[in-house]
């Protein structure tokens, strides 16, 4: 059976040339970069390259890139890292929507004495500025905010918001892991401090992320133990994963356009069928500013996991914010913060595509969905019942 | 992913007995939209008072479609005197096993059946009734169900509990009474959640009661204010006088005053001292503040 390939804000496929990049750094040049011989030292120099490579994807110095493992440990060290270094302010401003890798670092920080500042949402899933605003004073560490919502696509204003919290002298740490190779970037002309993104999120491989850190911006180092990454991330590079994620920034940077005209076409193909085919559907999240190839939609009645498992049986990835899906009791954050009812929260299927989507997929998946959500309607018993 | 046994996919995708019964002799219904799954059950007698015919509908995972499923097969044929000795372990059996995390999918199928069976005999009944008392607030789950499950599957944990009725899924706050009940059923078998609910009662020194009380706030108030849209904040400890300040939708509650400080304060003297006094800072409520739902 053929995998249709709908859930690439999970993790993506490594891509073919990125695969053949990182291949010769496991058996034949698996010196340390740290070395002081040519055997290792030979591959400090395409480590070197590699940052060169992410540092023109997001438009910044090569010296203001830390690899790191993931981009949880980027998120962590953001926030950890600018509190050590501003130890006499006390609050943190995030949202209600954030990754799990912003937001439980922030309650665990209520828990230790710090005031933290959930903004919340609007129905599409959109900030309140003014909110923000009211919010920013002196005590303020740190303002962590995702460039663009996992789950809905939503993107945020970071560049506007970046101004109006640096210009108060805050650091602004920005969770772009979604963002990163679908929405062009230009670090050098937005003033944002920090920024996390994560490799297998764009076509690398997992176990290596990134965290930007603008020159002059003052952040303690989260790993201590070793001299790598100028001080400020100790630990042996992962190099196969990091030569591997700068040939990934250069291909995204190739196919930015493509993500932007032909895929975003896929997901709009997608998306109106399903909507125009499967009566009470609704899309979650702001389609004015969304992520080329994500669509979340809701189907009233039935429940996330159960669609998955018939999507499943055709080859067909996706996910969905239904409570079932995680083993929590209550369906995703995100949706509940947008006031999303419970009623269309636990049917949400999150569809993200890449460039390795064909017509032809989402041709099927068109052809299959009203089927599934029919068969499961004929199921429940709240069809015809409830009123929205 | 889950882990599902052939059984449950064989029943998920070829579920039995869909549908519904007109006329029927007993009907039950259990869960609702907000919790995440729901059942409503009908059945028909035979002449002889057997179960001639079952039928369900379910919303929910593919494990309370495939529950609902087992049920009106296992019930079928059977007195209801025999039906009502049908529990949620024979559900989950029949099924080959479901992953722990979904057995409340089974219990929700024997709650159904005991709803339509009630139905039956008492007539206007349909909805699943509450005996008890309410434990879990998030889920309206009382304390004879909790005490049921934890008899009928031999449960010594919360989360447990939680795998099998919901109960304690939510806030978190109930906790320390599902550990109540089940060390009241369990006795010694029951093992007790890491870590221990704070222990008073001891002669504390400045810094261990300071934390004692951020300990408290943290486990045992925050959450369950959390779960409100609220939230609270330590502003101060002089000697036995705590300042804190509500935000959130706790801040703009007119109650504040009588509510959430004693709220507060009952905790803190349980679990800390009593001579515990909880003060609300109002100076520090940030103005024009508004939490959106």
């Amino acid at each position: 059976m053929q995998t249709i390939y709908f859930d690439n804000n999970a993790t993506t496929r490594v891509a073919d040339e990125v695969f053949e990049a990182m291949q010769p750094y496991f058996c034949d040049l698996y010196g340390n970069p740290s070395s002081m011989h040519t055997f290792g030292g030979q591959v400090g120099i395409q480590v070197r390259q590699a940052r060169e490579q992410v540092a023109a994807l997001l438009g910044c110095h090569p010296s203001e890139i830390i690899f790191t493992s993931c981009g949880t440990e980027a998120d962590s060290t953001a926030i950890l890292g600018t509190l050590a270094a501003v130890p006499h302010r006390r609050k943190v401003i995030t949202t209600r929507v954030e990754h799990p890798a912003v937001l439980t670092v922030c309650r665990d920080l209520e828990n230790r004495g710090y005031h933290v500042i959930e903004l919340g949402v609007d129905k599409q899933g959109r900030l309140d500025l003014g909110e923000l605003e009211s919010q920013l004073d002196d005590d303020t560490a740190i303002v962590t905010i995702m460039a663009a919502n996992n789950e809905t696509g939503t993107i945020f204003p970071i560049e506007k918001i970046a101004e109006m919290v640096t210009e108060r002298g805050i650091t602004f740490h920005t969770d772009a892991v979604q963002i990163v190779g679908k929405i062009p970037l230009n670090l050098s002309e937005t003033p944002i401090h920090l920024l996390s993104l994560s490799g297998h999120k764009l076509h690398a491989a997992k176990g290596v992320g990134v965290l930007y850190v603008r020159k002059g911006t003052r952040i303690a180092p989260f790993l201590l133990g070793g001299h790598q990454e100028g001080g400020r991330r100790a630990g042996t590079e992962n190099v196969p994963g990091i030569v591997g994620l700068g040939k990934a920034c250069e291909l995204a940077a190739r196919y930015m356009d493509d993500e932007n005209t032909r895929v975003k076409a896929l997901r709009d193909k997608l998306e109106s069928a399903i909507l125009a085919s499967c009566p009470d559907s609704r899309i979650n999240g702001d389609p004015e500013n969304r992520l080329p190839n994500t669509t979340n939609i809701s189907f009233e009645y039935i429940e996330g996991e159960a669609i998955l498992l018939m999507l499943d049986r055709f080859g067909i990835c996706a996910s969905s914010g239904s409570a079932c899906t995680s083993g929590s009791l209550e369906p995703s954050h995100v949706l509940r913060a947008m006031g999303v009812p419970f009623t269309a929260a636990h049917g949400s299927i999150r569809y993200s595509l890449s460039r390795y989507n064909t017509e032809d997929e989402v041709d099927f998946t068109i052809e299959k969905m009203p089927q599934i959500i029919e068969r499961l309607r004929e199921l429940s018993p709240f069809v015809g019942q409830v009123s929205v | 992913m889950w882990e599902y046994t052939d059984k449950v996919r064989e029943h998920f995708f070829n579920p039995r007995n869909v549908g519904e019964i007109e006329n029927a002799d007993g009907v039950g219904e259990v869960g609702s939209l907000a919790c995440g799954d729901a059942l409503k059950l009908t059945f028909k007698l035979d002449k002889d008072g057997r179960i001639a015919d079952a039928k369900f509908k379910t919303f929910g995972c593919a494990s309370a479609i495939a529950t609902s499923s087992v049920l009106t097969e296992l019930i079928k044929g059977k007195t209801l005197d025999e039906a009502m000795n049908v529990t949620n372990k024979d559900i989950a059996d029949y099924l080959g096993g479901l992953p722990e995390q979904k057995m409340h999918c089974s219990v929700m199928g024997r709650e159904a059946l005991e709803a339509a069976i009630a139905n039956y005999q008492g007539g206007e009944v349909k909805k699943h009734e509450l005996e008890g008392h309410v434990v879990c607030t998030c889920f309206g789950v009382t304390d004879v169900e909790i005490e049921r499950v934890v008899r009928e599957n031999d449960l010594t944990t919360v989360e447990q509990v939680t795998n099998y009725c919901k109960a304690g899924g939510g806030c978190g706050g109930c906790h320390g009474e599902i550990e109540k009940i089940i060390e009241r059923i369990q006795g010694e078998k029951a093992s007790r959640r890491v870590p221990p609910v704070p222990q008073k009662g001891r002669k504390l020194t400045n810094i261990q009661k300071m934390q004692l009380i951020q300990q408290t706030i943290n486990e045992q108030i925050r959450p369950a204010l959390r779960a409100h849209g609220g939230n609270i904040e330590l502003i101060d400890i002089e000697g036995d006088k705590v300042t804190v300040a509500f935000r959130g939708m706790c801040a703009q509650c007119h109650l504040a005053e009588f509510t959430m400080k004693d709220v507060v304060e009952t905790k803190l003297r349980e679990f800390v001292s009593e001579d515990i006094i909880v003060e609300e800072d109002k100076d520090s409520v940030e103005e024009g503040h508004v939490h959106k739902g």
